[in-house]
């Protein structure tokens, strides 16, 4: 289609060729170069807004750099430096067990709740819609709402858990605590969006293969794990990396949590990477650090991602 | 068509196009001229400086002049965003406001900042506290950055009805006879925890009674006077630590870490009945205590003498279009008579020896706070306050290296030992 279009484009530039030699060359152009022109806007913005920051942070964190003073060239000390960062490791810990914490559930949630919606029930349209709200609800309204529910002395949860019988817990105080607060934050914002992802891919199902299976007396049960599931696979791994992508940016949610602070607690028990960077950046100062700390969090991503690209790779064949 | 030629029409319609992006975002910023002469001045503070009635009035006796105030609740969210607005060089207010906990850190960097002699500051110099007027200083000849606002004089805040119910006497100056020293208001606060009168603690948490222990020194705490961090040898931060341990063995703190939601919460709720008040501090209690608490509060003196617990300065980054319209302002909020109705706004106290000697000051009562003579509790001492000497990082030492430790110890996550060794770690760190 496009390559005929381009050599009718050309018959017509050789026909006003013979006529109007500097039309022609106007029509040649026009040829050759509108196509990048079409093109240009996305790659322009993706230079000024992508490109730019990424090799810039890159070129930053290869100096000792004072956010509004001096700065001078080090080579990879930053990065040297980070490895040996107890707090940096921390960080990373809490990233990835906050995110498997939050990322296994909510996938399962999603998985039961697009099955659900699946069916025939009543004001389907309703609920469809109904599991997005969350999502589309302001992060820092959550977070807001979420550290009202888990806070030690006026919190509903802590009001539960001591009206069943319960000591309170500090949610802060503690690792395993804070991470579940967090988690669960995520996942109120998440799980709806990643149900109507799997519910579309669902649908996207030949219902043949559930009929031929009921016919053969498979239960529902059956049906769910046998013929659902392997067929969502592509997009189970998609919302894997989805997730994955995110998960390790945590940022909003811990740090409201933690009264808008950076710390992540008093023993940083819920400082993530992204707080932790930016910490290190703009409280303090050290720019060039901070930088190695992003480029570090760029790496592990790729590297997450290259994980779950091999596990389909794999699943594919 | 060849490689190169290929290459260069892209590179040919991706320069058009970024050429056509630049074009769209020029001339937006530049073209503000004084129009018909108006001069717009943003105003950046943290909290509350209480500046509405003073900007109004000088908008009504400039009418070419039209303020914004702009106010970010927390210092520590204020920082940040105007560290990146000096590093960008552009988004800072006319006039900023600087605490003397980050003072030191913007004063290493002084070109950031107008200085102040240059547009005829030194002319009001009388107008300010001596030392006070130093800090402002870059060294002892360099140029003025900031010209003062208030002083953090201290005082105790407390609850007369969670005192009445513990069987404590509720009238100011007997609850001033409490505790000369620090060691009987431990001592009070375990009478008042015997009591059970439903409160979570005597005090809020040991991170105010640390930071108003740290205070009263009068001399250096994290850094000496080479700037040099001496967190570990001083025995003046030693000695603050192990107060702050005691009242928590002994049981007297409510535990709750200031800023937090049940630090909010607790005021309204009477989850403590005690908080460590510098007279910036009565607006933050009155907010969170809310109206249906009015009247419950009252203000006597601190143990252990006076101290001066924060404070701050207000500086005109280099970066303002109008830095003579901008001094002109700051000059103005800073005035005796500017500092008075602040106080009277908002309550940051005076660094003007002239306003705290103005009758009208010294006979300020807070309604609030059941008509305690604010002006005369916190004028009293105010003029004797000896200053601490500050190192450039000693915000960050006191609120990410020792309030933190002290709050592990409050949730029973680190020992005494432990959590001192952990300060004293994480403040190396910092001062980095």
């Amino acid at each position: 289609m496009t390559s005929s279009s381009v050599v009718r484009a050309s018959a017509a530039a050789r026909a006003a060729d013979a006529r109007d030699p500097w039309r022609s060359r106007l029509t040649r152009a026009d040829v050759r170069f509108a196509p990048y022109l079409f093109i240009a806007p996305f790659f322009v913005l993706f230079a000024i807004f992508g490109a730019f920051p990424l090799v810039y942070t890159g070129w930053v964190s290869l100096h000792d750099w004072h956010l509004i003073g001096d700065h001078t060239f080090v080579g990879l000390d930053n990065y040297t430096a980070l490895f040996s960062d107890p707090d940096f490791w921390n960080a990373l810990k809490n990233t990835v067990g906050i995110f498997v914490i939050a990322t296994v559930p909510q996938l399962l949630m999603a998985l039961g709740m697009a099955n659900l919606l699946n069916r025939k029930i009543r004001a389907r349209t309703f609920f469809r819609m109904g599991v997005l709200i969350p999502n589309v609800t302001s992060v820092a309204a959550v977070g807001i709402v979420f550290g009202q529910l888990f806070a030690r002395d006026v919190g509903l949860v802590n009001y539960v858990i001591t009206s069943l019988g319960l000591d309170a817990v500090d949610w802060q105080a503690n690792t395993w605590s804070s991470w579940i607060a967090i988690a669960t934050m995520v996942d109120w914002r998440w799980t709806g969006y990643n149900t109507l992802i799997l519910l579309g891919a669902m649908q996207a199902i030949p219902k043949e293969l559930f009929e031929a299976a009921s016919l053969d007396g498979a239960a529902p049960w059956q049906q769910f794990w046998r013929i659902t599931v392997p067929q969502l696979r592509p997009t189970l791994v998609f919302t894997v990396i989805i997730s994955t992508i995110g998960g390790l940016q945590l940022f909003t949610e811990p740090v409201i949590f933690g009264n808008g602070r950076m710390l992540g607690g008093t023993l940083g028990q819920f400082q993530t990477v992204t707080m932790y960077m930016y910490e290190t950046a703009f409280q303090r100062f050290q720019y060039g650090y901070g930088a190695a700390i992003a480029w570090a969090l760029f790496g592990l991503i790729v590297v997450f991602s290259l994980i779950n690209l091999l596990i389909v790779r794999r699943a594919a064949r | 068509m060849s490689q190169t030629k290929r290459f260069l029409a892209v590179t040919v319609a991706a320069v058009t196009a970024l050429g056509m992006v630049g074009a769209c975002s020029k001339n937006t910023d530049d073209a503000k001229p004084a129009a018909d002469g108006q001069v717009k001045l943003v105003v950046d503070t943290f909290g509350d400086f209480g500046y509405k009635a003073l900007v109004a009035q000088y908008q009504q006796e400039h009418p070419n002049v039209k303020v914004e105030l702009r106010s970010v609740q927390k210092l520590d969210d204020y920082k940040p965003k105007l560290t990146q607005y000096l590093a960008a060089g552009t988004g800072a207010g006319d006039v900023v406001a600087l605490e003397e906990g980050i003072l030191n850190e913007f004063k290493t960097q002084p070109q950031n900042f107008v200085n102040l002699l240059d547009q005829g500051a030194a002319d009001l110099q009388p107008n300010f506290l001596p030392w006070k007027w130093e800090l402002g200083r870059v060294g002892t000849d360099g140029p003025l950055i900031g010209l003062g606002t208030d002083v953090g004089g201290l005082a105790v805040c407390y609850r007369k009805d969670l005192f009445a119910k513990a069987g404590l006497p509720t009238d100011r100056d007997a609850v001033s006879k409490l505790w000369p020293g620090w060691d009987e208001f431990i001592a009070t606060g375990k009478k008042f925890s015997a009591a059970k009168t439903g409160a979570k603690g005597f005090v809020d948490s040991v991170t105010t009674s640390f930071s108003a222990m740290l205070s009263q020194a009068g001399d250096t705490n994290f850094y000496d006077r080479d700037n040099k961090l001496i967190a570990d040898s001083n025995p003046v931060v030693r000695q603050s630590w192990e107060t702050s341990m005691k009242m928590v063995s002994e049981g007297v703190s409510a535990k709750v870490p200031t800023w937090s939601k049940d630090w909010e919460a607790g005021f309204k709720n009477g989850s403590f009945a005690v908080t460590m008040c510098p007279s910036w501090m009565l607006g933050i209690i009155k907010t969170n205590s809310g109206p249906a608490n009015a009247g419950k509060w009252d203000v006597a003196s601190v143990p252990g003498g006076g101290g001066n617990w924060g404070g701050s300065w207000l500086a005109v980054p280099t970066q303002s279009k109008h830095p003579k319209e901008a001094y002109e302002l700051a000059k103005f909020l800073t005035s005796p008579e500017g500092q008075v109705a602040a106080f009277k706004e908002a309550g940051p106290l005076p660094s003007s020896p002239k306003a705290l000697d103005d009758p009208a000051f010294l006979a300020l009562t807070n309604d609030y706070f059941s008509n305690a003579p604010v002006g005369k509790i916190f004028g009293a001492g105010a003029k004797s306050l000896k200053p601490v000497v500050l190192g450039p990082k000693h915000q960050a030492v006191k609120e990410r290296a020792f309030e933190p430790a002290l709050q592990a110890v409050e949730q029973g996550k680190l020992t005494p030992d432990k959590a001192w060794q952990q300060a004293l770690k994480s403040a190396v760190k910092e001062a980095k």
